[in-house]
């Protein structure tokens, strides 16, 4: 019969009783924090509350959409300094989303395109690539910023001599391109465009009871679309195109040397280090996955697009993921040339309102939320393409 | 063990006695004043290229209560703040207080842990154009691109006058004046704007200062004041005399040439000011002297404009006509009576 294990030796208990008393530890230390805040914040007269977030803001941002409720229906319309703090805050979270994906999509597309580059054997190409990764990876993203914003975007020309090209104009009060908008006729055509939407999805999502043909996916949809076009009877879009009125220009997507500069500083800096990583990934793969390829009479091109990139990128995405969360936060290094990304506009209403620590929690929610979501997105991605049966 | 629990013991104590002590006792053990200001204010706070120092109008009022604690200006750190972390400074006790070009509302005095000293400068806000742009009046500038600094009051009051006469301009905001700056040499902004006389500043360091223009339009009262710890009167009412002392001083003529022979006047109302017989100061904390050390190593009101802001300074503000100017000349300043 074995001997009962006492209390003080029994592995288990052990373990179970240090897991609480560090748990106890944690918490007795936030509390801690949290009541010195509390008097400290009580002893120099400042009260911890949201309700500044009610009060209109009375500033102006320079761009940013803002989500207000109108007619009883939510919409997304241009900030206005007569609206709230916190439709304010959510304004610069938009310039971040903003600036995040589309600087998320195009270094994605640069870093793989760098990253084969390095291994190429065309000599220019390959010297290029080397000296792009080396000269953006090591230099600060800052001074990039503000170099490109000084440096660049501010020298071009002023409105009144700016060249233009079939209505685009590019000048240091921004890039301005004629764009297609909705016009009047939206509002008729809007059912028909969201029900294509809606029918496709709806397609997808019963999939599993019933598989439609392949061809079906897209025919439904467009079918729809054409039907709506003809009883609407005209094309619902136009096109809006730059107009210099005075001292600023009317219509057109105005791409603001602001948005441009950052834009441009986080795609080039995180692309570099996205380089070295798709390269070392495409370098980590066996030599037989070349030689294979090349016996078989395929390619340079061929053996990339079938055979290396698709095992490469496998590899690839959880570093990606980690490029892509530092392109977010590094966003926020935008206020530095005047981008109202969400820091910039937290900033101004701390200035105004006071409320830091309030405020700075918001703004530390935002980023963890859109943190978490993109981590999230990749993560499904990684074990979606995952090779079955590799461990956990 | 034990020793633990008696140092424990010790420094509670210690937080104990910190807690009610006024902050002017707190500068007098250290030996020096902690001074907040701006470092990159033209004329007001900001560092001189050929001696590293800090220099300006607001600079030589943190030495003027050094002077007056310690008898010896050079004893102040400065601790150069931008205008966001300013009240931050002075909530966390960083400094003990602060003189940067900061306007007086009612909003910094209730909400922020703050309470002002006297304003020592009367400022409005105003507007900077490139004369090429053939621009006249604010009213103006319809759609034009205004840059300014983030988190200011210039950037509420802008976001009124645009409102208000709807003008339809759209606002840039940076961290840093110089970058406003340089976004109106390069076209980028149409105009900047901030106080006037931070406008008079940046148009004399600027490339070209002759291309540029302040608009006539005055948009704001900005009265300018130092300020300290809210909930600490001992310690506010010290800094609130010494800066009336530089006013008072002012009305009364007395210069720093003329000192020592002022110290012998006979005339009453002098004689109680320079403490030769009252004991003024000590009530506040300070020497009975505290108004001469400030003349002696500073001088009055009126000499620490001229040295800074007057007609041989490269920041020139005119003094006569403007809220600055003695109350006896038809101006703001005016010191309520040392007896």
């Amino acid at each position: 019969m074995t001997k009962a294990v006492p209390f003080w030796k029994d592995e288990r208990k052990l373990a179970v009783i240090f897991q609480a008393i560090l748990l106890a530890v944690v918490l007795v230390v936030l509390l801690f924090l949290g009541y010195m805040a509390s008097t400290n914040m009580a002893d120099r007269n400042l009260k911890f509350s949201f309700g500044f977030l009610s009060e209109p803001a009375d500033f102006q941002i320079y761009e940013g959409y803002t989500v207000a409720k109108e007619q009883g229906r939510w919409i997304l319309r241009l900030y206005h300094p007569s609206d709230q703090v916190w439709q304010a805050m959510v304004t610069g979270f938009l310039n971040t989303l903003r600036v995040s994906f589309l600087g998320i999509v195009l270094t994605t597309i640069l870093g793989v395109l760098v990253g084969v580059g390095r291994l190429s054997s065309n000599w220019l190409v390959n010297r290029f690539s080397f000296a792009y990764v080396e000269l953006i990876r090591n230099t600060p993203l800052l001074v990039q910023m503000v170099f490109w914003y000084l440096a660049v975007f501010l020298l071009l020309p002023p409105l009144r001599t700016a060249p233009r090209f079939h209505g685009l104009i590019v000048s240091n009060k921004g890039v301005l391109i004629p764009w297609l908008v909705p016009d009047a006729a939206w509002a008729n055509f809007a059912p028909y465009f969201y029900g294509g939407l809606g029918l496709w999805i709806l397609l997808w999502a019963v999939r599993s009871f019933w598989k439609p043909p392949r061809w079906l996916y897209w025919v439904a949809p467009v079918a729809l679309w054409g039907l709506g076009l003809i009883l609407v009877g005209s094309l619902p879009l136009e096109w809006s195109v730059p107009r210099v009125q005075g001292f600023r220009v009317e219509g057109g997507m105005q791409l603001s040397p602001e948005f441009s500069s950052v834009l441009l500083a986080l795609v080039l800096y995180t692309a570099s280090y996205i380089a070295e990583i798709v390269r070392g990934a495409i370098q980590s793969l066996p030599k037989g996955q070349w030689e294979a390829p090349a016996s078989l009479g395929l390619s340079y091109a061929q053996t990339l697009r079938l055979i290396i990139l698709p095992q490469a990128m496998r590899i690839v995405i959880p570093p990606l993921g980690n490029q892509y969360l530092n392109l977010t936060k590094n966003s926020s290094l935008a206020i530095a040339i005047a981008f109202p990304e969400i820091m910039s506009v937290y900033e101004t209403t701390v200035n105004q309102a006071g409320h830091s620590i309030e405020g700075i929690l918001i703004v530390m929610a935002a980023y963890l939320s859109l943190s978490l979501f993109i981590s999230a997105l990749i993560n499904w991605y990684n074990v979606k393409v995952a090779l079955v049966g590799v461990a956990r | 063990m034990r020793k633990l629990l008696v140092l424990l013991a010790v420094l509670s104590l210690g937080a104990l006695g910190f807690a009610q002590q006024s902050r002017l006792d707190v500068v007098k053990q250290r030996g020096k004043l902690i001074c907040g200001v701006n470092g990159g204010a033209p004329g007001f706070g900001f560092i001189d290229e050929k001696t590293g120092d800090y220099v300006g109008f607001d600079v030589d009022f943190c030495r003027a209560v050094a002077a007056a604690i310690f008898d010896d200006p050079t004893k102040v750190d400065f601790v150069p703040l931008n205008a966001k972390v300013r009240f931050n400074a002075i909530q966390t006790g960083k400094v003990d207080v602060v003189f940067r070009n900061t306007t007086v509302t009612t909003y910094r005095d209730s909400q922020l842990g703050v309470d002002f000293l006297p304003v020592n400068f009367y400022d409005g806000q105003g507007v900077m154009v490139k004369k090429s742009l053939g621009v006249k009046s604010v009213y103006d500038l319809k759609g034009a691109t205004v840059c300014t600094n983030a988190g200011t009051t210039t950037e509420k009051n802008w976001t009124d006058v645009d409102r208000a006469h709807n003008l339809g301009t759209k606002l840039l905001t940076f961290d840093d004046f110089s970058k406003s700056m340089a976004g109106l040499e390069s076209g980028r902004c149409d105009a900047v704007t901030t106080d006037k006389s931070g406008l008079v500043g940046w148009k004399a360091k600027s490339k070209d200062p002759d291309s540029l223009v302040i608009l006539p339009e005055t948009l704001s009262k900005e009265p300018l004041a130092g300020f300290t710890f809210q909930n600490d009167s001992r310690w506010r009412d010290a800094l609130t005399w010494i800066v009336y002392a530089t006013m008072q001083a002012e009305e009364f003529g007395i210069t720093q040439a003329n000192l020592s022979e002022m110290l012998k006047s006979s005339n009453p109302g002098i004689r109680r000011f320079l403490g030769v017989d009252s004991n003024l100061g000590e009530g506040l904390g300070l020497s009975n002297d505290f108004a001469a050390r400030v003349i002696k190593h500073v001088g009055n009101y009126g000499e620490m404009y001229a040295r800074h802001l007057g007609p041989d300074s490269p920041f020139y503000i005119p003094r006569k006509g403007s809220p600055n100017a003695l109350y006896t000349d038809g101006g703001l300043i005016y010191s309520p009576p040392f007896r």
